[in-house]
């Protein structure tokens, strides 16, 4: 203490952890004291042990056998949240990329043979279990947090970042579920691409898809073109032609491109938006937020003269 | 009143369409693959800035990703490198680790 005496600035600073020594001591004991405070706050929000958190923060732990507890209290803590962890791998199975963002394509080999009737019983079918799923995840979660809660507040240990989280997250839900972080993912329908002979393929859904995403095709279909960097066009059966060879997944990732551009609200990530068309520009209005932006014209950009194009334009000549 | 035309002349909404300086504004490298014929692609780069000396760019492209390649000068794009076969990810992270452009401004189309 003296050492600060001599300079009373440095007691002014004591909050952000400074760099001399001195001080090592000071932030100490106001950690401490500060901890029940904490502990009560939290406890008086989650209404589960007000009564215990000041022993709690009192003791931090020293013995063996407490840290034998600890280490079986970790233990058990951890196989739960990887239980509920599985719940919600459960629920993201429906993504087959690893790389998949709140959008996805529901299961593709099921889909993939569907016809259109199919696919409406089979989503339904896919709600249910994720209803189920969350339903499933919610009960074991909120037993194991609130063991957790009770872990640390009867015993005389620290709690651990973990329990405090899950703490938070289940008050959370008890209080306003809408903020528990459960959004609704947005699904459509997988493209189903077939080979037409060698050199084109078929992009069987797209009318549907487009609807789905409640977007005009021909934008969509301008998008993709610009992507892919090649032409095509709309056969009797509204089914999309494209010149090239391209696979289910090749015209996923480009969906996908598609909706983060032009679907999903950059604000609120809601996909209920609608594309509208004002002076030249495209303005994306989210029905959920409220919000509107503007959206950037598709640019098909530089195309190299490939071969074939040579050859038209000099059949074309000639 | 001859005043009044002239501050009226002064702002002519049509005489810059922002076609090339959005382009510079955003200075986005456009990285976009095309199909050849059979399982061949072309990769395209657009977009680098025009203090590069594109030509060794390029030399360092090919040597790197073991392909040909060559500058194709376009009438509105500028410089526009092809390379053929398909580097889309290796070019973006030449680009970045190389420090010649940041990361976020690079953009890759195609499936």
């Amino acid at each position: 203490m003296s050492a600060t005496d001599d300079k009373p600035i440095d007691d002014v600073e004591n909050f952000d952890f400074g760099v001399k020594k001195k001080k090592k001591k000071k932030p100490a004991p106001d950690f401490d004291a500060a901890t029940p405070v904490a502990a009560d706050s939290s406890s008086a929000a989650a209404d589960d042990e007000p009564a215990s958190s000041a022993t709690t923060a009192a003791a931090p732990a020293d013995g063996g056998e407490d840290a034998d507890i600890f280490a079986n209290l970790k233990k058990k803590k951890k196989s739960k949240v990887t239980i509920v962890e599985g719940d919600a791998e459960g629920n993201d199975e429906s993504a087959a990329e690893p790389s998949s963002e709140s959008f996805d394509f529901g299961e593709k080999k099921k889909k993939k043979k569907s016809k259109k009737t199919d696919l409406a019983d089979f989503e339904a079918a896919l709600k249910n279990d994720q209803g189920e799923d969350e339903a499933v995840e919610e009960a074991p979660e909120s037993s194991a947090s609130k063991e957790g809660a009770d872990d640390w507040a009867g015993s005389n240990r620290d709690y651990t970042y973990s329990e405090l989280l899950h703490r938070v997250f289940t008050v959370l839900r008890q209080n306003n579920p809408e903020l528990g972080g459960d959004r609704k993912r947005y699904t459509i329908a997988p493209p189903q691409v077939m080979r037409d002979g060698t050199k084109k393929s078929v992009f069987a859904n797209v009318v549907d898809i487009c609807k789905r995403m409640h977007r005009q095709p021909d934008h969509v279909i301008q998008f993709l073109f610009a992507e892919l960097g090649t032409t095509g066009s709309i056969d009797a059966s509204q089914r999309l032609i494209i010149k090239g060879r391209f696979q289910q997944k090749q015209i996923e990732n480009v969906l996908k491109r598609y909706i983060m551009e032009y679907v999903s609200c950059k604000t609120c990530k809601s996909s209920e938006t609608i594309l509208t068309k004002e002076n030249r520009l495209f303005f994306l209005q989210c029905e959920s937020c409220g919000s509107t932006r503007t959206v950037s014209a598709i640019k098909t950009g530089f195309q190299a003269v490939t071969r074939d194009a040579r050859k038209a334009a000099k059949a074309k000549a000639g | 009143m001859s005043e009044a035309i002239a501050n009226l002349k002064s702002y002519d909404p049509f005489a810059d369409t922002g076609e090339e300086s959005d382009i510079q504004v955003q200075g986005y490298i456009h990285i976009r693959v095309q199909q050849r014929n059979g399982r061949k692609t072309l990769t395209t780069v657009q977009g680098l800035s025009a203090d590069l000396d594109q030509k060794r760019v390029l030399k360092a492209f090919k040597k790197e990703f073991a392909c040909n390649g060559n500058v194709v000068q376009d009438e509105d794009l500028g410089e526009v490198i092809q390379l053929q076969g398909d580097h889309r990810l290796k070019i973006q992270q030449f680009l970045a680790s190389n420090g010649i452009v940041p990361k976020d401004k690079i953009k890759i189309h195609g499936f």
